[in-house]
């Protein structure tokens, strides 16, 4: 058990993600203009990766060396393809302002990067330890993201429509370029420089 | 679609070999035509897959699946070819020729061209666009980068962080572009 805890934790601080294997970033910059977007990706990240860690580490025994690339492609593919035909049925709003950054997640790094980095070697419960806390990792990364970009840029921040609290000065005249994607290229620079500060990067 | 909508600068596709490969300029360039070449042969290949096969039988929402394997067996075959044309190319590409499967900007390309509904031409031309903007930003980056690694960048931001920074002001300046062209 514990060294499942410390796999899943791996997944969190020692190599989140997006900000330090700076893996599946392009969905992470993209999104990441609202916390309701936010909530989305990861929730359908959750999904693909776990499902994906899931079938690959059951089949890996079988699954020849040569295709396995290819292999792993199809069974994305398939899961992303689940996922956004669902989105679109049971949540449209969130579908749309998602767009095709869904399907996309079948070229996310991340998801390819693990199946071939951790679930083709590893059994079944550690490759689900592993899922969620890379999944996890990921999404406190989005989140943090998507929630500076959002105060910043809009001056409130809303939640699925409920308020929760506003800046009186920034909902005038808030610092748009935050929306906008170089806004989002600045806010990951200005991140990555701080948690290297804070000594919680290792060397790139 | 190369300036304003510029691939990775507007739409974030195309992130990871942007970041990867762009330290040198030379490799830069040899990336730049290769995704390029790929985007080109991909929508070249996926538009009529989806509009001749995919609709008619009403499989369209098999397009993930289905375009994800012509780029992947499409760069497979690219990358028999250059190993066996030019073998140094190969080695300065290494992993990251392989690794333009999971680029976005190939895969999104393609979706760009069915979600805007364009007719072949226009999906042929958008995918050169996209992909000479690809190119561009690629040298561009690789260029700066070059020479922010002699620069003195405080210590924190050396290396990723910068080069983020960096990518940011540049997507501001395309923003420039806006309105040159219609």
């Amino acid at each position: 058990m514990r060294d499942l805890m410390k796999t899943l934790a791996n997944g969190i601080v020692r190599a989140n993600p997006t900000f330090i294997l700076l893996l599946g970033l392009c969905p992470t910059l993209a999104v990441s203009t609202s916390v309701d977007n936010a909530f989305g990706m990861t929730g359908s990240v959750l999904f693909v990766l776990l499902a994906a860690n899931v079938i690959v580490s059951l089949l890996r025994r079988w699954i020849p060396d040569r295709v396995r690339i290819p292999t792993f492609i199809v069974i994305i593919a398939t899961l992303v393809t689940i996922v956004d035909l669902a989105l679109k049925a049971y949540v449209p709003p969130l579908s749309k302002s998602l767009g095709m950054y869904v399907p996309l997640i079948v070229v996310n790094c991340i998801i390819l990067g693990r199946a071939e980095a951790f679930a083709s070697k590893n059994n079944v419960r550690h490759s689900v330890a592993d899922a969620i806390g890379m999944s996890l990792g990921f999404g406190l990364a989005i989140l943090l993201i998507s929630l500076l970009r959002q105060l910043l840029g809009t001056g409130t921040l809303d939640v699925f429509d409920v308020r929760l609290f506003s800046i009186p000065g920034l909902t005038d005249s808030p610092a748009a370029i935050f929306l906008l994607p170089m806004g989002a290229f600045f806010v990951i620079g200005v991140l990555l420089a701080l948690f290297r500060w804070l000594g919680v990067s290792e060397c790139e | 679609m190369a300036l304003v909508n510029n691939m990775v600068l507007s739409k974030f596709l195309g992130l990871c070999p942007f970041f990867g490969v762009s330290k040198k300029l030379s490799s830069a360039f040899s990336m730049g035509v290769a995704v390029l070449l790929v985007m080109v042969v991909a929508s070249a290949v996926t538009w009529p897959l989806f509009h001749l096969l995919l609709v008619p039988y009403g499989f369209e929402f098999m397009r993930t699946v289905i375009f994800i394997l012509v780029i992947a067996s499409l760069v497979q075959i690219i990358e028999m070819t250059i190993k066996r044309t030019n073998l140094t190319l190969y080695n300065a590409l290494g992993i990251y020729l392989p690794l333009i499967t999971t680029n976005c900007a190939v895969l999104g390309i393609t979706f760009v061209n069915i979600d805007s509904q364009y007719s072949f031409i226009q999906s042929m031309a958008a995918a050169l666009g996209a992909g000479a903007g690809f190119m561009l930003v690629l040298v561009i980056m690789s260029g700066i980068r070059e020479r922010l690694d002699l620069a003195d960048a405080p210590k924190v931001f050396k290396g990723a962080p910068i080069a983020f920074i960096v990518a940011g002001f540049l997507g501001l300046a395309f923003l420039g572009f806006g309105g040159m062209v219609g």
